[in-house]
């Protein structure tokens, strides 16, 4: 009901709107078209300068209200962020400047130099030196915006340390999936052909490949302060991103191609909760790639933690070849065999990996 | 004078009989003057009026879907009533949700600022502005329009399929539109998506060949090429970005049609689809989007150049001056159009584009804020002690040039690829492009539209629903757009139907709310816009002179009415560039005044 009625007060101001434009129309011929345009030019010229006096204050206060909502009023919660940051605050340095010196002497002059009888416009088809000033200058902030942007964007694209945590994720419609490399450090060889949800091998792994047989997998991303870590990223459908808002990272996820990220996360999920103030923070993994009708529901977690409690979490875990034995086989005898021959089968590998 | 306005409407009749006096017409039928017509006017208005109804169309997708984000939690029983299963108990479901944002994005890109801007401009001022009777093919000119109309009619048609139309975001990028199993949106709206386009790009290689040609071959005795006006030259690079790129989108299409129908793997590689194991193998998702934003960077100034172009008339003439460093706009706009074709990947950065290669892409990126940078304060000397007449298309010329500034300095950000790590996929994005590229061109088209209004329709549009119009349409875009880059430095990423779910991003709901007021009051504002155009087209205020403007361009040299050919006589000769405004203490000089012997320096 209130629908229609907002329908009808809509159509009443358009009515009335239009009733006065059209006898505005008839009353600037009654008293003159010089006059009511001069009119008109007086009150669009003073609207400008109000539009340009009431947008700096509503950008002020915009920045009031949603300036504490932003991740700018908490630290990044990587390496990798902090560079990110700090190349934010030089470009908003100087993209700022630029803005509102350009705005305001935009609205300035529509005010200033609005139509009056006494003057004529200046004949001033162009001037090289002032425009080579203004080729020259923005070229000079261009270069050092690329310069420092570059020097950020190789150091976070470059390689991860070699001792940096594996952790793979992929991404399916609509969910995320971790495998961690388990002790031998290496992540078993895939095979997509050999992907079955229902028979323990949601994610295509090769189990020949003995690398696999301890590798682990979980639905959320443990990681452990301070210490680095390199994501390999995959997608078994469609595109879909890693959005790692708090630590400033991104990369997609496509099918048939793996991507790779790396950073180091600085805070735990409980100093962030201090750091922000709010006891439900959690680093969550969002979707930042249109993935399908569940796109806005993509989301994984991620806990940072200190090593203890990382090492805890990862010992309840058994490795997925281990689960999938289980299944196979639940009688208990075979299943302790099974596992001794993971170890022992794991034991060459991991010797291999170290070296 | 008075008299006859408030009287004008008896004389519509009278006025009718009097359409063509020019010397060598010949008699048309309603057919082959109002739907097959050759007469590039014709065209233009045809291109603007289709422009027209799928900009409202474009516009209320964005209205529905913004009531989603802005009111999550209402039912809106009128919703269900008129959209049935796809907004079950009166709220968008997520399917309807992504198929108005893909489909608000294809119009409003394609079908709005493509061929209804550049259709509608570049076929009515490139004769009009070079000195030409018509385009180089009239033919091939109305074909361009047919073909646009058949694109038309399919992406249309493709609305009322029962899995609906394309959903995939207007980038369409496979394997997501490749399979029908991802997606409802994927099957056979998709199709028709891809068709429609390849239609649709027919219709823009014709027009863009035709523009060019005219442009290079039809200019009239005296009009050499740097005596264009600027309009000219930006619909002149705009058809070259077109006729270059557009191509590369159509093999893109056809390859992902065969993809979808033929079994090929073009872009398929290691799929395993709601537990289906695909036998494609060795393609490459990320070709798909090499090849669109090979078209899609160009696109957006294919989108934006015309609008830069008739900003800078508009903002000449109304100034009373001389548009301020002729050669370094159309140097800009020259590099701008080469720096187009060569930062396609900047969309690409975080897609595992090899870090080396995507250096050189920030690099290129950024070196076009340098003729934008040109162009911004060549805009602002020429206001600098001008003397400036408010017309409703200078309202537009000045918001274009606020808006330009705003959403260009974003581009910054963006473009540099350490902030994109952070920044791509955001709001801050969203607010990017839609201030530079969408709300921008929409000015500078508006500006067009009212400037060209009365050589359109000989008359004039009502100038205080225009002024209406204007400013809560810069209002309204500031308010709509400024904050959502708050939400971008938030992470906000787009295209979420819902946010509450999320601990991240749940705190900007009564912004969206507020936003999705400020929107629709903006669409109301544009309906507004509309009634005008429709209603001054015939009860406007007449035109009474030839140059209402006191404008030095050629089209002002035609009759009011001017028939098909333009000129009732001999084709005006060009003696001066186009901007001698305020010279020698005369207002304006038109291009058609020989250079008199005591006149100061000439450009």
């Amino acid at each position: 009901m209130s629908g229609y009625l907002i329908l009808a007060i809509l159509a009443l101001a358009f009515v009335v709107t239009f009733q006065i434009a059209k006898a505005s129309e008839y009353v600037s011929v009654l008293k003159g078209e010089e006059k009511s345009f001069k009119q008109n030019n007086r009150i669009n010229a003073a609207l400008f300068i109000a539009f340009l006096v009431l947008g700096l204050i509503g950008a002020y206060w915009c920045n009031e209200l949603y300036y504490k909502k932003t991740l700018l009023a908490m630290p990044a919660a990587s390496d990798h962020g902090k560079k990110i940051d700090d190349m934010l605050w030089l470009t908003f340095a100087v993209t700022g400047f630029v803005f509102f010196l350009t705005q305001i002497l935009l609205f300035w002059f529509t005010w200033k130099y609005q139509y009056t009888e006494k003057r004529k416009a200046f004949y001033l088809p162009h001037n090289n030196k002032l425009e080579l000033i203004w080729t020259v200058v923005p070229a000079i902030f261009l270069t050092i915006l690329v310069g420092f942007g570059l020097f950020y964007w190789f150091k976070i694209t470059g390689d991860a340390p070699k001792d940096a945590q594996l952790v793979e994720i992929t991404g399916k419609q609509f969910n995320w999936m971790m495998r961690y490399p388990g002790k031998d450090g290496v992540l078993g060889r895939k095979n997509y052909r050999l992907t079955d949800a229902s028979n323990g091998n949601a994610l295509g792994v090769d189990f020949e490949d003995a690398a696999s047989h301890d590798d682990i997998e979980a639905t959320e991303m443990h990681l452990v302060v301070g210490k680095p870590v390199k994501l390999i990223i995959n997608a078994q459908d469609v595109i879909h991103d890693v959005g790692l808002t708090h630590f400033r990272m991104k990369m997609d996820a496509v099918p048939g191609i793996p991507t790779t990220i790396w950073f180091t996360p600085l805070y735990t999920t409980t100093q962030m909760k201090e750091i922000t103030g709010n006891k439900e923070f959690v680093y969550e993994i969002s979707c930042d790639q249109m993935c399908g009708n569940g796109h806005y529901s993509m989301k994984g977690q991620i806990t940072v933690e200190t090593q203890a409690e990382y090492e805890k979490w990862l010992s309840d875990k058994k490795p997925q070849y281990v689960l999938n034995m289980e299944a196979k086989a639940p009688a208990a005898p075979e299943m302790k065999a099974a596992a001794d021959t993971v170890k022992a089968a794991m034991k060459p590998v991991a010797q291999v990996m170290n070296k | 004078m008075s008299t006859e306005i408030l009287h004008g409407h008896a004389e519509v009749v009278s006025e009718a009989h009097g359409e063509h006096h020019e010397g060598h017409h010949h008699e048309e039928s309603f057919i082959s003057k109002y739907v097959f017509s050759m007469d590039h006017k014709m065209i233009a208005r045809q291109f603007l009026i289709t422009g027209i109804i799928w900009a409202i169309i474009g516009g209320l997708f964005s209205v529905l879907f913004r009531l989603q984000l802005g009111y999550p939690d209402m039912s809106l029983p009128f919703l269900e009533d008129i959209f049935g299963r796809w907004a079950q108990g009166g709220r968008i479901t997520p399917e309807f949700y992504y198929a108005l944002v893909t489909m608000h994005g294809t119009i409003l890109v394609f079908f709005v600022l493509t061929a209804g801007l550049s259709g509608t401009f570049a076929n009515l001022l490139i004769p009009l502005q070079v000195g030409a009777r018509d385009m180089a093919s009239p033919f091939l000119n109305m074909l361009s329009y047919w073909f646009f109309f058949l694109a038309s009619v399919i992406m249309f048609a493709s609305l009322f399929i029962q899995t609906g139309p394309a959903a995939g975001g207007w980038t369409i990028y496979p394997p997501l539109s490749a399979l029908g199993q991802a997606s409802d949106g994927s099957k056979l709206g998709m199709d028709f998506w891809l068709i429609s386009m390849a239609m649709f790009i027919v219709s823009s290689l014709l027009g863009g060949l035709n523009y060019i040609t005219t442009i290079l071959n039809m200019r009239t005795r005296g009009m050499s090429m740097t005596r264009l006006p600027l309009t000219i030259w930006a619909i002149f690079f705009t058809a070259v970005l077109g006729v270059l790129s557009f191509p590369v989108l159509l093999s893109g299409a056809i390859l992902l049609l065969f993809d979808r129908n033929l079994g090929t793997s073009f872009y398929l590689s290691d799929i395993v689809v709601k537990g289906e194991i695909l036998p494609n193998e060795g393609g490459s998702a990320i070709l798909f989007q090499h090849l669109f934003w090979f078209l899609g960077h160009p696109e957006v100034y294919i989108i934006l150049l015309p609008a830069m172009g008739m900003v800078s008339e508009v903002l000449s003439v109304n100034s009373r001056k001389p548009i301020f460093g002729y050669l370094a706009m159309v140097g800009s706009l020259f590099a701008i159009a080469i720096l187009a074709f060569l930062v396609w990947a900047h969309h690409m950065f975080v897609t595992g584009l090899n870090p080396f290669l995507g250096a050189f892409f920030v690099l290129l990126t950024l070196l076009i804020a340098i003729p934008s940078a040109i162009k911004v304060f060549n805009w602002l000397t020429t206001l600098w002690r001008g003397n400036i007449r408010f017309t409703p298309a200078m309202l537009f010329a000045i918001g274009f040039v606020s808006l330009f500034i705003s959403g260009g300095l974003t581009g910054i950000f963006l473009g540099n690829s350490t902030l994109d790590i952070h920044l791509h996929d955001t709001y801050f994005v969203v607010a990017h492009f839609h201030i530079v590229m969408g709300v921008a061109s929409f000015f500078g088209m508006f500006a067009g539209v009212y400037h060209w209004f009365p050589k359109l329709y000989s008359r004039y549009l009502n100038n205080t629903m225009a002024y209406i119009h204007f400013w809560i349409t810069l209002a309204g875009a500031y308010l709509i757009f400024w904050p959502m880059h708050y939400e971008g430095l938030a992470g906000m990423p787009r295209r979420y139907v819902d946010y509450s779910s999320w601990e991240s991003f749940k705190m900007f709901a009564d912004l969206n709310r507020f936003i999705s007021t400020v929107a629709m009051i903006v669409f109301a504002a544009q309906l507004m816009f509309v009634f005008n155009f429709f209603y001054s087209i015939f009860k406007g205020r007449r035109l009474r002179t030839e140059n209402p403007w006191g404008s030095n361009t050629l089209e002002w040299t035609t009759p009011i009415h001017p028939g098909h050919g333009n000129w009732p006589g001999e084709i005006p000769e060009v003696h001066r560039w186009p901007y001698d405004y305020g010279k020698d203490g005369r207002e304006f000089i038109p291009q058609t005044e020989p250079i008199g012997k005591d006149e100061s320096a000439h450009h």
